[in-house]
């Protein structure tokens, strides 16, 4: 099983706690009705698909209750950090890989 | 057997030289949300400690506050004793009677804790006396308060109570027979 710390607990916990939720950093657009329909096509269903570091949500859905992000590689299924959501994207290069 | 909700009254479920498992009397049960900027004035309006901490309990008189997350406790109180509802808050909150919601079952014993980890994948160990913390039971959510070091409290939604209630009747006698 794989453990996943909790930026809001500050614990490192069971999967089963958590829930996925999808990419991470796709943010809706402030004005929708200017987006053009590509863009509105690519906001709702393209994906980045990432083999290796995969920035993405979760949710301590049977804890806290709160979403937060991650770097998951998805080759690996090594996580590589967590942190709070509205949180800058974290550097790839200085991620060590023990934060879990 | 099928045990219904209906057939749960508070009293002893089970027992063994490991553990005893209990139900309680009903008690008070709410729900608040508020975020922190509104904490303090939330807690200073409602008379109570608003604890900062995920899973840190705070009393006041009878009533015990958990914090469940970020923005969210669990207030606990005698039936009756739950002025602190019909306060004037002028804060942006949330404030919710779930007292029904839920069951509460008292799991005590030197095997307590052992007993707990047949259904929670966390530890049950990583809670420290004295704190609570929302978890999993067996798939089940449920608030777990560790009271002490072998004394703990299991609020879990009705419908599910009577599945928790027979794995820890099983596991009761289980770990005795060891
Ligand atoms: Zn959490």
């Amino acid at each position: 099983m794989l453990l996943i710390r909790c930026p809001y607990c500050d614990e490192t916990l069971p999967e089963l706690e958590f829930a996925y939720a999808g990419e991470a950093h796709i943010a809706r657009a402030l004005d929708p009705s200017s987006v053009t329909d590509e863009d509105w096509r690519d906001f709702l269903f393209i994906r980045s698909n990432a083999k290796g570091p995969h920035y993405e949500r979760w949710r301590h859905v049977h804890g806290c209750g709160r979403f937060f992000n991650a770097v998951r590689d998805t080759v690996t299924d090594r996580f590589l950090t967590t942190y709070k959501a509205g949180e800058a994207k974290p550097d790839l290069e200085t991620l060590t890989g023990d934060a879990r | 057997m099928t045990i219904h909700p209906h057939d749960l009254t508070p009293g002893k479920i089970a027992e063994s030289a490991a553990c005893k498992v209990h139900m309680l009397d009903p008690v008070a049960r709410f729900s608040l949300r508020a975020h922190e900027p509104e904490r303090k004035a939330v807690a200073d309006a409602l008379e109570l400690d608003l604890p900062w901490y995920v899973g840190d309990v705070a009393k006041t008189g009878e009533t015990e506050v958990l914090n469940l997350g970020p923005d969210e406790w669990l207030i606990v109180a005698p039936e009756g004793q739950t002025d602190f509802a019909s306060r004037t808050v002028d804060a942006p909150h949330a404030l919710t009677d779930i007292s029904d919601r839920e069951l509460t079952f008292r799991i005590t014993g030197p095997r307590a804790s052992d007993l707990l980890t047949l259904g929670c994948p966390r530890d049950p160990d990583s809670i420290k006396p004295g704190q609570g913390r929302r978890t999993l039971f067996d798939s089940a959510t449920v608030v777990l308060w560790r009271d002490g070091e072998n004394d703990f409290r299991m609020d879990i939604w009705r419908s599910f109570a009577p599945h928790a209630v027979s794995l820890l009747a099983l596991g009761c006698a289980e770990l005795a027979a060891e």
